[in-house]
Protein backbone atom coordinates (compact mmCIF):
# COMPACT_ATOMS: atom_id res chain seq x y z
CA UNK A 1 0.00 0.00 0.00
CA UNK A 2 1.03 3.42 -0.74
CA UNK A 3 0.18 6.44 1.47
CA UNK A 4 0.89 9.61 0.56
CA UNK A 5 0.44 12.67 3.34
CA UNK A 6 0.56 16.27 2.43
CA UNK A 7 2.65 16.46 -0.35
CA UNK A 8 3.73 19.31 -2.01
CA UNK A 9 6.24 20.59 -4.13
CA UNK A 10 6.62 23.97 -5.96
CA UNK A 11 9.17 24.91 -9.24
CA UNK A 12 10.17 28.10 -8.26
CA UNK A 13 7.11 30.31 -7.70
CA UNK A 14 4.78 28.23 -8.89
CA UNK A 15 3.61 25.61 -6.44
CA UNK A 16 1.90 22.37 -8.23
CA UNK A 17 1.65 20.13 -5.27
CA UNK A 18 -0.23 21.54 -2.16
CA UNK A 19 -0.47 19.03 0.48
CA UNK A 20 -1.59 15.79 -1.40
CA UNK A 21 -3.59 12.82 0.04
CA UNK A 22 -3.93 9.98 -1.28
CA UNK A 23 -3.90 6.08 -0.06
CA UNK A 24 -3.45 3.61 -2.84
CA UNK A 25 -4.15 -0.14 -2.17
CA UNK A 26 -2.33 -2.93 -2.46
CA UNK A 27 -2.99 -4.91 -5.85
CA UNK A 28 -5.89 -2.21 -6.82
CA UNK A 29 -5.60 0.13 -10.03
CA UNK A 30 -5.43 3.13 -9.29
CA UNK A 31 -6.16 5.87 -12.16
CA UNK A 32 -5.02 9.33 -11.92
CA UNK A 33 -6.77 12.07 -13.53
CA UNK A 34 -6.68 15.95 -13.82
CA UNK A 35 -5.85 18.76 -16.20
CA UNK A 36 -2.61 19.12 -17.95
CA UNK A 37 0.02 20.95 -15.57
CA UNK A 38 -1.97 19.90 -12.45
CA UNK A 39 0.68 17.94 -11.00
CA UNK A 40 0.28 14.29 -12.07
CA UNK A 41 3.46 13.46 -13.02
CA UNK A 42 4.78 14.93 -10.48
CA UNK A 43 3.34 13.28 -7.88
CA UNK A 44 4.61 9.64 -9.64
CA UNK A 45 7.94 11.47 -10.21
CA UNK A 46 8.20 12.18 -6.05
CA UNK A 47 7.29 8.69 -5.34
CA UNK A 48 9.88 7.51 -7.27
CA UNK A 49 12.30 9.81 -5.46
CA UNK A 50 13.40 11.71 -9.85
CA UNK A 51 11.96 14.58 -7.77
CA UNK A 52 12.57 15.48 -3.90
CA UNK A 53 9.29 16.59 -2.49
CA UNK A 54 9.42 20.19 -0.35
CA UNK A 55 7.09 18.74 2.26
CA UNK A 56 4.97 16.21 3.32
CA UNK A 57 5.77 12.00 3.53
CA UNK A 58 5.47 8.87 1.48
CA UNK A 59 4.86 5.67 2.53
CA UNK A 60 5.55 2.52 1.10
CA UNK A 61 3.79 -1.07 3.30
CA UNK A 62 4.36 1.94 5.82
CA UNK A 63 7.47 2.40 5.56
CA UNK A 64 8.90 6.23 5.02
CA UNK A 65 10.50 5.53 1.57
CA UNK A 66 13.58 8.15 2.18
CA UNK A 67 14.78 5.67 4.81
CA UNK A 68 16.23 2.10 3.71
CA UNK A 69 18.38 1.09 0.39
CA UNK A 70 17.06 3.07 -3.06
CA UNK A 71 18.09 -0.44 -5.02
CA UNK A 72 15.74 -2.18 -3.02
CA UNK A 73 13.34 0.14 -3.26
CA UNK A 74 13.21 0.54 -7.21
CA UNK A 75 13.40 -2.88 -7.57
CA UNK A 76 10.14 -2.92 -6.69
CA UNK A 77 9.00 -0.23 -9.18
CA UNK A 78 7.70 -0.67 -13.17
CA UNK A 79 7.17 2.65 -14.97
CA UNK A 80 5.89 2.83 -18.34
CA UNK A 81 6.72 6.48 -19.58
CA UNK A 82 4.57 9.32 -21.74
CA UNK A 83 6.85 8.89 -24.86
CA UNK A 84 8.35 5.04 -24.07
CA UNK A 85 11.98 6.53 -22.69
CA UNK A 86 13.19 3.64 -24.81
CA UNK A 87 17.02 3.78 -25.13
CA UNK A 88 17.71 4.52 -28.76
CA UNK A 89 21.47 2.88 -28.60
CA UNK A 90 20.22 -0.45 -27.33
CA UNK A 91 18.20 -3.29 -29.14
CA UNK A 92 14.70 -3.97 -27.96
CA UNK A 93 15.78 -6.80 -26.32
CA UNK A 94 18.09 -5.12 -24.43
CA UNK A 95 15.68 -2.37 -23.60
CA UNK A 96 13.38 -5.32 -22.53
CA UNK A 97 16.00 -6.64 -20.20
CA UNK A 98 17.75 -3.58 -19.03
CA UNK A 99 17.02 -4.29 -15.39
CA UNK A 100 17.88 -8.03 -15.73
CA UNK A 101 21.48 -7.35 -17.56
CA UNK A 102 22.79 -5.42 -14.40
CA UNK A 103 22.75 -4.76 -10.53
CA UNK A 104 20.93 -6.64 -7.74
CA UNK A 105 18.25 -8.32 -10.50
CA UNK A 106 21.47 -9.31 -13.15
CA UNK A 107 20.60 -12.92 -14.94
CA UNK A 108 22.82 -14.39 -17.27
CA UNK A 109 22.46 -13.21 -21.12
CA UNK A 110 20.95 -16.06 -22.49
CA UNK A 111 18.15 -15.93 -19.82
CA UNK A 112 17.74 -12.09 -19.76
CA UNK A 113 17.19 -12.55 -23.46
CA UNK A 114 14.57 -15.42 -22.98
CA UNK A 115 12.56 -13.38 -20.60
CA UNK A 116 12.93 -10.48 -22.49
CA UNK A 117 11.16 -12.36 -25.65
CA UNK A 118 8.57 -13.64 -23.14
CA UNK A 119 7.83 -9.95 -22.25
CA UNK A 120 7.36 -9.27 -26.05
CA UNK A 121 5.09 -11.60 -26.78
CA UNK A 122 2.90 -10.66 -23.44
CA UNK A 123 2.27 -7.69 -25.10
CA UNK A 124 1.91 -8.96 -28.15
CA UNK A 125 5.75 -8.55 -30.34
CA UNK A 126 7.00 -10.94 -32.47
CA UNK A 127 10.64 -12.18 -31.64
CA UNK A 128 11.49 -10.66 -34.96
CA UNK A 129 11.68 -7.18 -33.20
CA UNK A 130 13.74 -8.34 -31.00
CA UNK A 131 17.05 -7.30 -32.34
CA UNK A 132 15.58 -4.07 -33.96
CA UNK A 133 16.25 -0.68 -32.59
CA UNK A 134 13.52 1.54 -31.19
CA UNK A 135 13.69 4.14 -34.09
CA UNK A 136 12.82 1.23 -36.51
CA UNK A 137 9.55 0.81 -34.28
CA UNK A 138 6.14 2.49 -34.51
CA UNK A 139 4.59 4.80 -31.54
CA UNK A 140 2.43 1.88 -30.55
CA UNK A 141 5.00 -0.71 -31.09
CA UNK A 142 7.45 1.52 -28.77
CA UNK A 143 4.59 1.82 -26.22
CA UNK A 144 4.17 -1.80 -25.96
CA UNK A 145 8.08 -2.34 -25.61
CA UNK A 146 8.34 0.11 -22.77
CA UNK A 147 5.45 -1.74 -21.22
CA UNK A 148 7.54 -5.48 -21.76
CA UNK A 149 10.46 -3.17 -19.81
CA UNK A 150 8.39 -2.09 -16.75
CA UNK A 151 7.17 -5.70 -16.03
CA UNK A 152 10.09 -7.39 -17.24
CA UNK A 153 11.26 -7.78 -13.44
CA UNK A 154 7.61 -8.91 -12.15
CA UNK A 155 7.76 -5.70 -10.11
CA UNK A 156 4.69 -5.32 -7.54
CA UNK A 157 4.01 -1.73 -8.52
CA UNK A 158 3.27 -0.71 -11.84
CA UNK A 159 3.17 3.07 -12.91
CA UNK A 160 1.94 3.95 -16.35
CA UNK A 161 2.11 7.91 -17.38
CA UNK A 162 -0.11 8.59 -19.80
CA UNK A 163 -0.10 5.05 -21.41
CA UNK A 164 -2.39 5.99 -24.36
CA UNK A 165 -1.24 9.60 -25.21
CA UNK A 166 -0.69 9.80 -29.06
CA UNK A 167 -1.78 6.59 -30.25
CA UNK A 168 -4.91 6.14 -32.24
CA UNK A 169 -8.24 4.97 -30.75
CA UNK A 170 -7.48 1.01 -31.61
CA UNK A 171 -3.68 1.03 -30.19
CA UNK A 172 -4.52 3.01 -27.45
CA UNK A 173 -7.91 0.39 -26.77
CA UNK A 174 -4.94 -2.38 -26.91
CA UNK A 175 -2.72 -0.76 -24.10
CA UNK A 176 -5.51 -0.52 -21.90
CA UNK A 177 -6.55 -4.19 -22.76
CA UNK A 178 -2.83 -4.98 -21.78
CA UNK A 179 -2.57 -2.99 -19.03
CA UNK A 180 -5.95 -4.15 -17.79
CA UNK A 181 -4.98 -7.98 -18.28
CA UNK A 182 -1.08 -7.64 -17.11
CA UNK A 183 -1.89 -5.97 -13.43
CA UNK A 184 -5.21 -8.31 -12.77
CA UNK A 185 -2.73 -11.15 -14.13
CA UNK A 186 0.39 -10.40 -12.14
CA UNK A 187 -1.56 -8.72 -8.84
CA UNK A 188 0.14 -5.81 -8.96
CA UNK A 189 -0.33 -2.37 -7.75
CA UNK A 190 -0.65 -0.07 -10.39
CA UNK A 191 -1.01 3.68 -10.62
CA UNK A 192 -1.87 4.95 -14.02
CA UNK A 193 -2.14 8.77 -15.09
CA UNK A 194 -4.04 10.22 -18.16
CA UNK A 195 -6.66 12.34 -19.29
CA UNK A 196 -8.07 10.24 -21.92
CA UNK A 197 -12.01 8.84 -19.67
CA UNK A 198 -11.98 5.49 -21.95
CA UNK A 199 -8.43 4.46 -20.75
CA UNK A 200 -9.65 5.41 -17.00
CA UNK A 201 -12.74 3.37 -17.46
CA UNK A 202 -11.11 0.06 -18.86
CA UNK A 203 -8.23 0.24 -16.85
CA UNK A 204 -8.77 1.72 -12.74
CA UNK A 205 -10.39 -0.17 -9.81
CA UNK A 206 -10.34 3.71 -8.37
CA UNK A 207 -10.10 6.90 -9.67
CA UNK A 208 -8.60 9.90 -8.02
CA UNK A 209 -8.94 13.42 -9.65
CA UNK A 210 -6.00 16.00 -8.53
CA UNK A 211 -6.71 19.70 -8.95
CA UNK A 212 -5.37 22.66 -8.19
CA UNK A 213 -2.61 20.94 -6.75
CA UNK A 214 -4.60 18.23 -4.18
CA UNK A 215 -6.75 15.66 -4.95
CA UNK A 216 -10.09 17.19 -5.51
CA UNK A 217 -12.54 13.85 -5.28
CA UNK A 218 -11.07 9.49 -5.06
CA UNK A 219 -13.61 6.66 -5.25
CA UNK A 220 -14.05 2.91 -6.35
CA UNK A 221 -14.76 3.76 -10.49
CA UNK A 222 -18.07 2.38 -10.19
CA UNK A 223 -19.22 6.09 -8.50
CA UNK A 224 -17.13 8.15 -10.83
CA UNK A 225 -20.69 8.97 -13.14
CA UNK A 226 -22.70 9.30 -10.46
CA UNK A 227 -20.62 11.47 -7.96
CA UNK A 228 -22.35 14.96 -7.72
CA UNK A 229 -18.63 16.50 -7.69
CA UNK A 230 -18.89 19.33 -10.15
CA UNK A 231 -15.20 18.98 -10.85
CA UNK A 232 -15.54 15.08 -12.08
CA UNK A 233 -18.28 16.38 -14.07
CA UNK A 234 -16.96 19.13 -15.73
CA UNK A 235 -13.87 16.48 -16.03
CA UNK A 236 -15.88 13.53 -16.92
CA UNK A 237 -17.77 14.96 -19.55
CA UNK A 238 -15.35 16.97 -21.59
CA UNK A 239 -17.46 20.42 -20.77
CA UNK A 240 -15.78 24.29 -21.95
CA UNK A 241 -17.60 25.15 -19.15
CA UNK A 242 -17.73 24.77 -15.27
CA UNK A 243 -15.52 25.41 -11.79
CA UNK A 244 -12.09 23.78 -13.93
CA UNK A 245 -12.49 26.53 -16.32
CA UNK A 246 -13.27 29.21 -14.26
CA UNK A 247 -10.51 28.69 -11.89
CA UNK A 248 -7.62 28.42 -15.44
CA UNK B 1 18.98 51.68 -9.91
CA UNK B 2 20.35 54.46 -11.80
CA UNK B 3 21.46 54.10 -14.67
CA UNK B 4 25.53 54.64 -13.65
CA UNK B 5 24.98 51.72 -11.49
CA UNK B 6 23.20 49.54 -13.94
CA UNK B 7 26.19 48.35 -15.68
CA UNK B 8 27.60 47.47 -12.99
CA UNK B 9 25.07 45.24 -11.68
CA UNK B 10 24.97 44.02 -14.99
CA UNK B 11 28.46 42.95 -14.59
CA UNK B 12 27.95 41.30 -11.06
CA UNK B 13 25.15 39.49 -12.17
CA UNK B 14 27.30 37.99 -15.29
CA UNK B 15 29.88 37.13 -12.51
CA UNK B 16 27.95 35.44 -9.97
CA UNK B 17 26.45 33.65 -13.07
CA UNK B 18 29.56 32.29 -14.19
CA UNK B 19 31.21 31.82 -10.48
CA UNK B 20 28.01 29.57 -9.74
CA UNK B 21 28.48 27.34 -13.39
CA UNK B 22 32.33 27.21 -12.35
CA UNK B 23 31.30 25.49 -8.78
CA UNK B 24 28.64 23.36 -10.61
CA UNK B 25 30.77 22.02 -13.25
CA UNK B 26 33.82 21.48 -10.88
CA UNK B 27 31.25 19.19 -8.12
CA UNK B 28 29.94 17.73 -11.22
CA UNK B 29 34.00 16.88 -12.26
CA UNK B 30 34.41 15.87 -8.74
CA UNK B 31 31.08 13.71 -8.52
CA UNK B 32 32.58 11.90 -12.06
CA UNK B 33 35.65 11.30 -10.51
CA UNK B 34 34.00 9.86 -7.13
CA UNK B 35 32.17 7.13 -9.60
CA UNK B 36 34.96 6.40 -11.41
CA UNK B 37 37.00 4.56 -8.48
CA UNK B 38 33.27 2.98 -7.20
CA UNK B 39 31.76 -0.01 -9.22
CA UNK B 40 29.29 -1.07 -11.26
CA UNK B 41 31.30 -0.15 -14.31
CA UNK B 42 30.23 -0.38 -17.48
CA UNK B 43 32.31 -1.79 -19.52
CA UNK B 44 30.16 -2.02 -23.02
CA UNK B 45 29.35 1.57 -22.42
CA UNK B 46 33.12 2.29 -22.07
CA UNK B 47 33.89 0.28 -25.58
CA UNK B 48 31.20 1.94 -27.43
CA UNK B 49 32.74 5.07 -26.15
CA UNK B 50 36.01 4.33 -26.90
CA UNK B 51 34.92 3.67 -30.77
CA UNK B 52 33.21 6.82 -30.74
CA UNK B 53 35.71 9.37 -29.21
CA UNK B 54 38.78 7.22 -30.42
CA UNK B 55 38.47 5.80 -33.80
CA UNK B 56 35.85 7.65 -35.69
CA UNK B 57 37.12 11.08 -34.46
CA UNK B 58 40.42 9.62 -36.55
CA UNK B 59 39.93 11.10 -40.14
CA UNK B 60 39.08 14.17 -38.73
CA UNK B 61 42.16 14.71 -36.48
CA UNK B 62 44.53 13.14 -38.82
CA UNK B 63 43.37 15.10 -41.56
CA UNK B 64 43.89 18.35 -39.23
CA UNK B 65 47.32 17.31 -38.13
CA UNK B 66 48.16 16.52 -41.91
CA UNK B 67 47.34 20.44 -43.36
CA UNK B 68 48.31 22.23 -40.05
CA UNK B 69 52.23 20.31 -40.22
CA UNK B 70 52.27 21.07 -44.22
CA UNK B 71 51.47 24.92 -43.39
CA UNK B 72 53.39 24.72 -40.42
CA UNK B 73 56.59 23.75 -42.45
CA UNK B 74 55.80 26.41 -44.94
CA UNK B 75 55.17 29.17 -42.33
CA UNK B 76 58.70 28.54 -40.81
CA UNK B 77 60.56 27.83 -44.09
CA UNK B 78 59.37 31.41 -45.50
CA UNK B 79 60.26 32.81 -41.31
CA UNK B 80 63.39 31.36 -41.77
CA UNK B 81 65.03 32.15 -44.79
CA UNK B 82 64.58 35.95 -43.31
CA UNK B 83 67.67 35.26 -41.38
CA UNK B 84 69.12 32.15 -43.24
CA UNK B 85 67.72 29.58 -41.21
CA UNK B 86 66.03 27.27 -43.42
CA UNK B 87 67.45 24.21 -41.85
CA UNK B 88 65.57 24.78 -38.83
CA UNK B 89 62.07 23.32 -40.75
CA UNK B 90 62.03 19.84 -39.34
CA UNK B 91 62.59 20.86 -35.85
CA UNK B 92 60.48 23.35 -35.18
CA UNK B 93 58.13 21.86 -37.22
CA UNK B 94 58.40 18.77 -34.87
CA UNK B 95 58.47 20.15 -31.99
CA UNK B 96 55.38 22.83 -32.54
CA UNK B 97 53.23 20.29 -33.28
CA UNK B 98 53.78 17.48 -30.88
CA UNK B 99 54.00 20.19 -27.95
CA UNK B 100 51.24 22.73 -29.13
CA UNK B 101 48.88 22.13 -32.35
CA UNK B 102 48.74 18.47 -31.65
CA UNK B 103 47.47 18.37 -28.91
CA UNK B 104 45.54 22.06 -29.08
CA UNK B 105 43.93 21.16 -32.57
CA UNK B 106 43.53 17.61 -32.02
CA UNK B 107 41.61 18.62 -28.58
CA UNK B 108 39.45 21.30 -30.30
CA UNK B 109 38.49 18.79 -33.41
CA UNK B 110 37.77 16.59 -30.78
CA UNK B 111 35.37 19.22 -28.76
CA UNK B 112 33.23 20.10 -31.96
CA UNK B 113 32.97 16.73 -32.95
CA UNK B 114 32.50 14.66 -29.48
CA UNK B 115 31.52 17.93 -27.12
CA UNK B 116 28.56 18.23 -29.35
CA UNK B 117 27.69 14.68 -30.17
CA UNK B 118 27.39 13.67 -26.57
CA UNK B 119 25.65 16.95 -25.03
CA UNK B 120 23.33 16.06 -27.85
CA UNK B 121 22.61 12.47 -26.69
CA UNK B 122 22.52 12.79 -23.20
CA UNK B 123 20.45 16.30 -23.58
CA UNK B 124 17.65 14.20 -25.98
CA UNK B 125 17.88 11.54 -23.14
CA UNK B 126 16.96 13.72 -20.83
CA UNK B 127 14.05 15.72 -22.31
CA UNK B 128 12.97 12.08 -23.41
CA UNK B 129 12.48 11.07 -20.35
CA UNK B 130 15.39 8.50 -20.92
CA UNK B 131 17.37 9.23 -17.77
CA UNK B 132 14.48 9.27 -15.48
CA UNK B 133 14.01 5.65 -16.99
CA UNK B 134 17.51 4.80 -16.21
CA UNK B 135 17.18 5.91 -12.35
CA UNK B 136 13.91 3.67 -12.21
CA UNK B 137 15.75 0.88 -13.60
CA UNK B 138 17.99 1.38 -10.99
CA UNK B 139 20.72 2.59 -12.66
CA UNK B 140 22.80 5.71 -11.61
CA UNK B 141 23.00 7.85 -15.00
CA UNK B 142 26.48 9.53 -13.68
CA UNK B 143 27.84 6.00 -13.74
CA UNK B 144 25.94 4.92 -16.68
CA UNK B 145 26.48 7.36 -19.09
CA UNK B 146 29.28 10.40 -17.56
CA UNK B 147 32.12 7.68 -16.23
CA UNK B 148 32.26 5.52 -19.17
CA UNK B 149 32.38 8.56 -21.75
CA UNK B 150 35.03 10.92 -19.85
CA UNK B 151 37.08 7.88 -18.84
CA UNK B 152 37.50 7.12 -22.84
CA UNK B 153 38.24 10.49 -23.90
CA UNK B 154 40.77 10.77 -21.18
CA UNK B 155 42.12 7.12 -22.24
CA UNK B 156 41.58 7.97 -26.39
CA UNK B 157 42.84 11.87 -26.89
CA UNK B 158 46.23 11.34 -26.22
CA UNK B 159 46.68 8.02 -28.46
CA UNK B 160 44.69 10.50 -30.98
CA UNK B 161 47.06 13.22 -30.59
CA UNK B 162 49.78 10.70 -30.86
CA UNK B 163 49.19 9.46 -33.88
CA UNK B 164 48.35 13.27 -35.18
CA UNK B 165 51.93 14.21 -34.39
CA UNK B 166 53.05 11.61 -36.55
CA UNK B 167 50.73 12.46 -39.07
CA UNK B 168 51.38 16.18 -38.89
CA UNK B 169 55.17 15.48 -39.12
CA UNK B 170 54.61 13.39 -42.11
CA UNK B 171 52.29 16.54 -43.63
CA UNK B 172 55.76 18.95 -42.90
CA UNK B 173 58.19 16.06 -44.12
CA UNK B 174 55.86 15.88 -47.41
CA UNK B 175 55.91 19.41 -47.93
CA UNK B 176 59.97 19.96 -47.19
CA UNK B 177 61.14 17.14 -49.72
CA UNK B 178 58.51 18.01 -52.39
CA UNK B 179 58.41 21.63 -52.04
CA UNK B 180 61.13 22.91 -50.23
CA UNK B 181 64.25 20.94 -51.24
CA UNK B 182 65.09 19.03 -48.21
CA UNK B 183 66.42 15.71 -48.49
CA UNK B 184 63.50 12.91 -47.19
CA UNK B 185 66.23 11.11 -44.82
CA UNK B 186 67.96 14.28 -43.54
CA UNK B 187 64.30 15.75 -42.86
CA UNK B 188 63.35 12.57 -40.78
CA UNK B 189 66.97 12.44 -38.60
CA UNK B 190 66.95 16.07 -38.11
CA UNK B 191 63.20 15.53 -36.75
CA UNK B 192 64.25 12.63 -35.01
CA UNK B 193 67.17 13.80 -33.54
CA UNK B 194 65.78 17.67 -32.00
CA UNK B 195 62.69 15.82 -30.45
CA UNK B 196 63.17 14.97 -26.89
CA UNK B 197 60.38 12.27 -24.88
CA UNK B 198 59.10 15.57 -23.05
CA UNK B 199 58.14 17.13 -25.64
CA UNK B 200 56.28 14.43 -27.16
CA UNK B 201 55.14 13.51 -23.06
CA UNK B 202 53.88 17.20 -22.17
CA UNK B 203 51.66 16.92 -25.66
CA UNK B 204 50.17 13.45 -24.39
CA UNK B 205 49.47 14.33 -21.05
CA UNK B 206 47.50 17.75 -22.68
CA UNK B 207 45.40 15.60 -24.59
CA UNK B 208 44.39 13.80 -21.62
CA UNK B 209 44.01 16.61 -19.94
CA UNK B 210 41.71 18.05 -22.85
CA UNK B 211 40.07 14.63 -23.55
CA UNK B 212 38.37 14.88 -19.98
CA UNK B 213 37.57 18.53 -20.74
CA UNK B 214 35.97 17.41 -23.64
CA UNK B 215 33.89 14.80 -22.17
CA UNK B 216 33.00 16.70 -18.81
CA UNK B 217 31.34 19.51 -20.62
CA UNK B 218 29.80 17.44 -23.08
CA UNK B 219 28.45 15.60 -20.60
CA UNK B 220 27.41 18.15 -17.94
CA UNK B 221 25.62 20.42 -20.79
CA UNK B 222 23.63 17.33 -21.78
CA UNK B 223 22.52 16.63 -17.92
CA UNK B 224 21.56 20.42 -17.91
CA UNK B 225 19.53 20.51 -21.32
CA UNK B 226 16.57 22.35 -21.00
CA UNK B 227 13.56 21.34 -22.37
CA UNK B 228 12.53 20.74 -26.34
CA UNK B 229 14.76 21.04 -29.02
CA UNK B 230 15.84 24.14 -28.59
CA UNK B 231 17.13 23.45 -24.91
CA UNK B 232 19.30 20.43 -26.45
CA UNK B 233 20.44 22.80 -29.07
CA UNK B 234 21.58 25.01 -26.77
CA UNK B 235 23.09 22.53 -24.62
CA UNK B 236 25.14 21.49 -27.74
CA UNK B 237 26.45 24.70 -28.53
CA UNK B 238 27.49 25.56 -24.60
CA UNK B 239 29.45 21.89 -24.67
CA UNK B 240 31.36 23.21 -27.60
CA UNK B 241 32.06 26.35 -26.71
CA UNK B 242 32.80 25.38 -23.26
CA UNK B 243 34.98 22.99 -24.02
CA UNK B 244 37.08 25.04 -26.35
CA UNK B 245 37.37 27.60 -24.11
CA UNK B 246 38.81 25.59 -21.55
CA UNK B 247 40.80 23.53 -23.41
CA UNK B 248 42.73 26.67 -24.66
CA UNK B 249 42.91 27.97 -21.09
CA UNK B 250 44.04 24.57 -19.57
CA UNK B 251 46.40 24.63 -22.40
CA UNK B 252 48.00 27.78 -21.35
CA UNK B 253 48.11 26.72 -17.64
CA UNK B 254 49.40 23.30 -18.75
CA UNK B 255 52.17 25.44 -20.78
CA UNK B 256 53.08 27.88 -17.67
CA UNK B 257 53.42 24.27 -15.39
CA UNK B 258 55.48 22.49 -18.03
CA UNK B 259 58.16 24.50 -19.75
CA UNK B 260 58.06 28.14 -17.86
CA UNK B 261 61.84 28.88 -16.74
Amino acid sequence: MIEISGLSKSFGAKQVLRGVDLVVPSGQSTVIIGGSGTGKSVLLKCILGLVQPDGGTIRLDGQDIRNGARDAFLARFGMLFQGAALFDSLPVWHNVAFRLLRGSLARPKAEARAIALDKLRRVGLDADVADLFPAELSGGMQKRVGLARAIAADPEIIFFDEPTTGLDPIMAGVINALIREIVSEMGATAITITHDMSSVRAIADRVAMIHAGKIRWEGPIADLDTTPDPYIQQFIHGRADGPIGTLR
Amino acid sequence: MSRWTAPLAALGRATLGALGATGRVTLFAGETLSHLVRPPFYFNEFWRACLNIGWLSLPVVGLTALFTGAALALQIYAGGARFSAEQVVPSITAIGMVRELGPVLGGLMVAARVASSIAAEIGTMKVTEQIDALTTLSTNAMKYLTVPRVLAATLCVPLLVGVGDIIGIMGGWAVGTTRLGFNSTTYLKNTWDFLQFWDVGSGLVKGAAFGFIVALMGCYHGMQSGRGAQGVGHATKSAVVAASVAILAANYLLTEAFFSA
